[in-house]
């Protein structure tokens, strides 16, 4: 019995170990972000000093440099905008993609449908070539507007992927009763199915959104003017100065961008993993 | 009734024509998706494989066809073999090690315990975060002086100060640490998939089993293991692609040094076609990920037709 109770607790213990340990994984350059960006210089550049904690009163000089001496209230707002166009292109072309691909073309649909998620999987790395010289052909080499065009072409694919699968789970007698009720078949999409599919299309806005902010090839490729940069780009490549590196206000500027992904995924997470499996796991 | 009757004969003959028929209507809608994505993703595409067969810089734009000639010079190349197999390396350690911490944290956060949704909602993070945000907080630990890693083995005892790495400064460290980020950056995406496949196994195959004798081990590999394999599948598939064609690690930690030792297709595709603009030896370099690309896209499809039957 007392050997059983010992095997119990060695094996709480083991487990608990293994939490605390995934744990310490997954926050821990997290801490890290957020205990460097309130360090005063004199504390984060001295190795004497024990890192985990304030050695010296913690300061708010990292947060007050990054908002007034350099550009990233301006790169927080570029994010934003191009955030928002870009969700506006994507719902206005994936969203009745989506629903025709579910609904209206039949076994084409499937197929047209499997052949746009592919492209999802077409990477940056293969494409920035090319779409450099039509960024700059359309004279907008070196502008934000650039991956506001670009960043659709991974966006639609994703959304009208996730948004399928949506669509093809709402039940067709909502809009067959529609029509049956005198709405065209168009009408029953605008009338019914948008309506009613709202959580779906707020899902695929959520992540046409961090999609957009989570992207670094394409604005590394496409711009290096400081005041174009998107937040992400801004404060990996922006805040160093020759071999100095800012750290306490990359930190900071990290953190803050962070955040609302952060949020934003663990929202939204069952949905996103349902959207990219496309429900192998019913 | 009547109003009803007057309100559908009221649009157009003709427009209503168009909002009724199905195949009309479905086209019409799935039209701006598909020619977005032919003119942007399609050509742009089409414009790669020329570029690597023509002597395209951005000095000189000329659409001079060259043949296979870009592909000779490149494999001819050391540093571009180096490069090659650093991306294999890179590829298959960061994803084995994501997949080893995506299954031991998914058994883990299957059991109920006290915090377990503030554990799941933290070990999200790592995915979750912009990747480049995430990349810079790891160099800050890897740093050469300042590094919290280092700080931590000598308090410990177990190096001293002079023994302290130079993570991103030695070869074998180099690439080691951006595996790491990398697989850092995957196994919740992991354990999330994971996740996802275990609970969708029905409890009573489970129970059935058990009652047929089979033990932990047994559940776990004869029953639970082939049933998710599907699903793990499509997370490893992205998982591969997602590696084998990034830039963004490299680029931040190493950019690709030293002496080459984390040179990866994607970083040394930009760094010849963007940085040297030398547009069609960058293009073939990039490529190179196609072969790859394809077994996984062929993979993608077979287990989705799968799903539709």
């Amino acid at each position: 019995m007392a050997r059983a109770t010992a095997a119990g607790v060695a094996r709480e213990a083991s487990f608990y170990g293994a939490v605390a340990f995934f744990f310490v994984l997954a926050a821990f350059p997290f801490y890290w972000m957020l205990i460097t960006s309130f360090k005063s210089n004199s504390d984060l550049y001295n190795v004497a000093n024990i890192p985990f904690w304030f050695n010296d009163p913690p300061t708010l000089e990292h947060f007050r440099y990054l908002f007034e001496q350099t550009l990233f209230v301006r790169w927080l707002w570029n994010s934003l905008v191009i955030g928002l166009c870009v969700v506006a292109i994507t719902l206005v072309t994936a969203v009745p993609a989506a629903y025709s691909l579910a609904r209206l073309t039949g076994r084409t649909g499937e197929s047209l449908g499997i052949g746009i998620f592919l492209t999802y999987l077409v990477p940056p790395t293969l494409l920035f070539l090319p779409l450099s010289r039509v960024v700059a052909s359309l004279g907008l080499q070196n502008s934000m507007w650039s991956l506001v065009l670009v960043y659709p072409t991974f966006t639609i694919p994703f959304c009208t992927w996730l948004l399928m699968g949506f669509f093809k789970a709402m039940p067709p007698e909502i809009e067959e009763a529609a029509i049956v009720d005198g709405c065209s078949l168009a009408g029953a999409f605008f009338k019914m199915t948008i309506p009613l599919s709202l959580p779906g299309i707020l899902t695929a806005v959520i992540f046409t959104f961090t999609l957009t902010l989570q992207e670094f090839v394409y604005a590394l490729t496409f711009i290096s003017s400081s005041d174009q940069k998107p937040i992400t780009l801004g404060v990996a490549t922006d805040l160093i100065r020759g071999d100095i590196f800012y750290w306490g206000e990359i930190m900071a500027g990290a953190l803050i961008a962070s955040i609302p992904v952060a949020i934003a995924y663990n929202l939204f997470l069952d949905r996103f993993i349902a959207g990219i499996t496309g429900g192998a796991v019913k | 009734m009547a109003a009803v009757a007057d309100t559908v004969l009221k649009p157009a003959s003709r427009l209503r024509f168009i909002f009724d028929r199905r195949d009309v209507l479905g086209s019409l809608f799935v039209a701006p998706a598909i020619l977005y994505v032919l003119l942007l993703v399609g050509v742009p595409f089409l414009m790669a494989v020329y570029y690597s067969v023509s002597a395209y810089t951005i000095y000189n734009p000329s659409w001079d066809y060259v043949g296979l000639e870009n592909f000779q010079q490149i494999v001819q190349d050391a540093e571009f073999r180096r490069t090659l197999s650093n991306t294999f390396i890179f590829t298959f350690g960061s994803q084995m090690l994501g997949l080893v911490l995506g299954k031991f944290g998914a058994l883990v956060l299957l059991r109920p315990f006290p915090g377990r949704k503030l554990v799941r909602a933290l070990v999200i993070l790592p995915w979750a975060v912009p990747v480049a945000l995430a990349t810079v907080a790891w160099q800050w630990m890897f740093d050469s002086l300042y590094s919290v890693i280092n700080w931590t083995l000598i308090a410990l005892g177990l190096i001293t100060r002079a023994q302290a790495p130079n993570w991103l400064g030695t070869t074998e460290l180099a690439m080691i640490s951006v595996i790491v980020v990398n697989a850092w950056r995957f196994f919740p995406f992991a354990i999330v998939i994971f996740l996802a496949g275990i609970t969708a196994v029905p409890q009573d195959v489970l129970d059935a089993a058990t009652v047929d004798g089979a033990g932990f081990w047994r559940r776990n590999y004869q029953i639970i293991v082939p049933m998710i394999l599907p699903i793990v599948a499509i997370g490893l598939i992205f998982g591969i692609v997602f590696t084998f064609t990034d830039l963004s690690v490299v680029f931040l930690m190493t950019m690709g040094g030293p002496i080459n030792a984390t040179s990866v297709l994607g970083f040394k595709g930009f760094q010849t076609g963007i940085v040297s603009g030398d547009v069609s030896h960058g293009a073939a370099i990039s490529l190179f990920m196609l072969p790859v690309l394809l077994v996984v896209v062929i993979f993608m499809l077979r287990f989705i037709r799968r799903r539709e039957i």
